[in-house]
Parts: C-alpha cells; sequence; structure tokens
C-alpha cells in the first residue's frame, strides 16, 4: 500500500459515510447551505488530521484499558481549540455552525479513525488517512450541501444562481430541501448510486427469506 | 544532564498495563490538552471580545430599527445613536462625574467599592452581584424623554442571558426587547432570539397602576398586558428572563431611577 492509497482510498472506494455510514448526523445538521458545508469540512478534515497524527505519535504509550478516555480527550482538546479559533475569526460562520463545531467531538468518523487506524500505524500515513477520510466525508457534504442549497433556495454560497419566486422570477423553491429529512432521501440515493457502480460495495444480506421455491422437494 | 531525564525514560519504559503508567498517562494527557485550551483561550479572547461587542452593537441598532418611526426621530433630533448615561442604581439619579464610555461593568463587579454582593432572597437574577452603577441609552428631543432603553441580565438555563430592555416615553409601556447575548440550548431556550417570539413585546406593560412590577412570561397564552408567552420546552430559560426583567425593574435595579424619571423627568 503506498502512501497516496491512504489518501484517495476514503473518497469513494472506502468513503466514512457512504460505505461506513459514520458521521451521519452532522452530515444532515450542517448541509442545509454550501458554505456551512464547507466550513464544516474543512473544520472536521483539520481535527482528524490532528487528532490522527497526535494519537499515532503517542501510541506505544496508551495503556489499552484507557486508550477510548485519552483519544477522547485529545480529540475534545482539538475540536475546542478549532472552536475557539472559528469564535475568534470566523465570528459569522461559528454563529451558523452553532454547537456542531463542538459537536465533531462526538462525530463517530473522528473516534473511529483513532481506533481502528492511527493506534496500529505511523504518524505520516495517519494523517494522510486522517485528511483522506475527512475529504471524503467533505465530498459526500459537499455534494448534499450544493444540492439542498440550490434546489431548497435557487443559490449556491449565497449567490442567488436562479430567480424565486418570492422575487418574481419562475423557480419554486424546494422548502423540503431546507429540512433535515431532505439530507436523507440524499444521501440514501448516493449510497444507491454508489453501490450500483461498484456492486461489491453492497453487503450481503444476512438472512435470507425462504421462497416457495425453496421448500419444492 | 542524561540523570536529569532518566526517571522520564524510566517511566515511559514501564509497560502499558503498570499502574503508574495508566494513572501517569492519564494526567499527562489531561495536564496537556488543558494546558493547549486555556493557553489558547486566554490568547484568543480580546479577538472573540471584539467580536462580541460588534455583534452587540449591531443587535442594538436592530433593535431600534424595529421601533416605528424611531429612526425618524433620531433624524430629526441629529443623532445616530442614543446618548449613553451613567445611572446611580441606589437612588437613581445620574452619576454626572463619570464618562460613560469609562465604564466596565467586569471591573465594577470585581471591585467591592463599585459592586454589591446579593443576598439569595433578593438575588432573583442569580448575578450574585450587582454594580453600583450601570449604563442606560436614552434618546431625547428638546428635554423631553421619548425612549430608554435598559441593559438588563441574569441567569438563564445553561448561560448568561444579556438583554436590552426599550421602554416607551410613559416608561411603563415596553417599545421593543433585544436579546443581546445567550447561550441556551439551541431550538428550545435559544428561541428567545427569535423575531416571532420577541415581536410579542412591543406593547406590554411592564408594571401597573400601583407601580407593582408585573410583567412575566406565562405558561400558553398571555392573557393581560404583563404577560408574554413563554417558550415551551424551555421552562427554566422563560422562568429565568421573567426573574431577570422583575429584578432589574425592581428595589434593586433600575425601579429607583425610573420612579425618580417619572416624578422629576430628565
Amino acid at each position: 500500500m503506498s502512501l497516496k492509497h491512504h489518501l484517495t482510498a476514503p473518497l469513494i472506494g472506502n468513503n466514512p459515510i457512504t460505505l461506513q455510514i459514520l458521521g451521519i448526523c452532522s452530515a444532515l445538521a450542517v448541509t442545509t447551505t454550501l458554505s456551512t458545508a464547507v466550513t464544516m469540512s474543512v473544520a472536521l478534515t483539520v481535527v482528524l488530521a490532528l487528532s490522527s497524527g497526535l494519537i499515532s505519535l503517542i501510541r506505544h504509550h496508551i495503556p489499552p484499558s484507557i486508550r477510548l478516555i485519552i483519544q477522547i480527550t485529545i480529540v475534545a482538546s482539538i475540536v475546542i481549540l478549532i472552536d475557539l479559533f472559528m469564535q475568534a475569526f470566523m465570528f459569522e460562520m461559528s454563529k451558523k455552525l452553532s454547537i456542531f463545531v463542538g459537536l465533531i467531538v462526538t462525530n463517530c468518523l473522528v473516534l473511529g479513525r483513532a481506533e481502528a487506524f492511527a493506534m496500529r500505524n505511523p504518524v505520516l500515513p495517519s494523517v494522510l488517512d486522517g485528511i483522506g477520510n475527512g475529504l471524503g466525508y467533505a465530498l459526500v457534504l459537499l455534494i448534499v450541501g450544493a444540492l439542498r442549497e440550490f434546489f431548497g433556495a435557487g443559490s449556491l454560497m449565497g449567490i442567488p444562481l436562479v430567480t424565486t419566486v418570492a422575487d418574481g422570477g419562475w423557480f419554486q423553491p424546494l422548502g423540503l430541501m431546507q429540512l433535515a429529512p431532505s439530507a436523507f432521501f440524499i444521501l440514501g440515493l448516493l449510497v444507491w448510486v454508489v453501490r450500483v457502480l461498484r456492486p461489491e460495495q453492497a453487503e450481503r444480506p444476512e438472512f435470507r427469506l425462504e421462497t416457495v421455491e425453496d421448500r419444492r422437494p | 544532564m542524561a540523570d536529569l531525564f532518566a526517571p522520564v525514560r524510566k517511566f515511559f519504559a514501564r509497560s502499558n498495563d503498570d499502574l503508574v503508567k495508566v494513572i501517569g498517562m492519564a494526567v499527562l494527557v489531561a495536564l496537556v490538552s488543558s494546558a493547549a485550551v486555556s493557553v489558547t483561550a486566554v490568547m484568543l479572547k480580546p479577538y472573540q471580545e471584539a467580536n462580541q461587542a460588534a455583534e452587540q452593537q449591531a443587535r442594538m441598532d436592530k433593535m431600534l430599527d424595529t421601533l416605528p418611526g424611531m429612526r425618524d426621530l433620531m433624524m430629526e433630533t441629529g443623532v445616530d445613536t442614543l446618548e449613553t448615561r451613567l445611572v446611580n442604581l441606589d437612588d437613581g439619579s445620574f452619576a454626572s462625574d463619570a464618562d460613560p464610555a469609562d465604564f466596565d461593568l467586569e471591573a465594577a463587579l470585581q471591585d467591592p467599592e463599585a459592586s454589591i454582593a446579593l443576598k439569595a432572597d433578593v438575588d432573583i437574577a442569580g448575578i450574585k452581584r450587582r454594580a453600583n452603577q450601570s449604563p442606560v441609552y436614552l434618546l431625547q428631543k428638546d428635554g423631553d424623554l421619548k425612549l430608554i432603553v435598559l441593559p438588563v441580565y441574569g441567569a438563564g438555563y445553561q448561560s448568561t442571558i444579556r438583554a436590552a430592555l426599550a421602554i416607551e416615553a410613559d416608561l411603563v409601556t415596553i417599545a421593543a426587547l433585544a436579546i443581546i447575548e445567550q447561550g441556551d440550548t439551541p431550538g428550545f431556550g435559544a428561541r428567545i432570539e427569535e423575531p416571532e417570539w420577541l415581536a410579542l413585546w412591543p406593547g406590554k406593560k411592564i408594571a401597573d397602576e400601583t407601580g407593582t412590577v408585573r410583567i412575566e412570561l406565562v405558561r400558553g397564552q398571555a392573557s393581560t398586558p404583563y404577560e408574554v408567552d413563554g417558550i415551551s420546552g424551555a421552562t427554566r430559560t422563560s422562568t429565568g428572563m421573567t426573574n431577570l426583567l422583575r429584578f432589574w425593574l425592581g428595589e434593586k435595579g433600575f425601579g429607583p431611577f425610573l420612579a425618580r424619571l417619572k416624578q422629576e423627568g430628565l
């Protein structure tokens, strides 16, 4: 496995959201507009890279009995730092994202990568793995954010692309797109598309319903 | 020199199952993390405070914009913002010797000369200490008071709520309420920031004819001019709002000041 592999594999092949189905709740919450999705993606990628790097750095000295506590302490500290930086230098954005930056701590993705990868691998691959997973998360967030903002408000990054009915144009914004369930629909469709294109990603059913044919002797 | 680091090396050489190592690593990680967070928080504080101050000014301006005719009146009187005065809360007089721009609430609360401790039974707003002076913002035209804005604050559910209460010239009718700062639960208590809810406030009365402060947030529908719909699902935030308004409009708050204004005018 080359180093580049760590960076590119999580984009589609092993995408944290569409394949591992991790980090869903923040993906629902911050994708009403593209700009919040971008900021959240950057914040999460930075947290993932830093926490993976740090945890990997001290991995030989993390006692297995308290490893989760140590991991979460490190992750939480980094998240608080990012939150403080955003409040200082990106005040408007931090207000829009409100609690969701803080909630990166509870994003299964971060702890998942720390536990599954950074605990067993050297620093450089761990950082790359963190960035790669962050980018994979970002890719999905950007697609969902772009679709929701365009169909829900007729704009992208806050710039109107089509004139809405309210402004005298022809475009009737789809209100549903601004609500959380629409992110579920889009995510579901995304997972479907990815699995049609890459059938190896579909899980084999654990049980199969018995059919009439099965019963025939 | 090498001997100096010997205990450190010995510590890291211990097995990861060793009790000393387990506790040591826990303490070490906690110490390093807390140091990093504290240092950053202290270093970034000036930037955050500047942002918050700008935000608070913007909210005050936004509140003025919601008051019908207020901007016209300000144009007429030739001012672009409200006049700030310091009030001695104990007797309700204006503090003429101090510059309101120099007033620092945090510093005053630290200073036993400039603030008083509140006993638990009077401290319904949950603020523990109250400064002896407070700024008020007012608009006057030819010596007649047109609008007065009182800064109020107190404990919400999980944060300190800071608000600005604008009162009309009759000193009883609320012109508007603006939430300057709060950190209660998003979706519940934080809904006190929503324009729809703030729009319930104009026209409400803070006190009845006898001067008793009556304003309160109620469950369900408000039925008297002294009642405002509370936020459903956010009882503690609603109670906090009631208590902080009652405190600041009462005897230990702006009560004496409002009473003096009513009798003597500006």
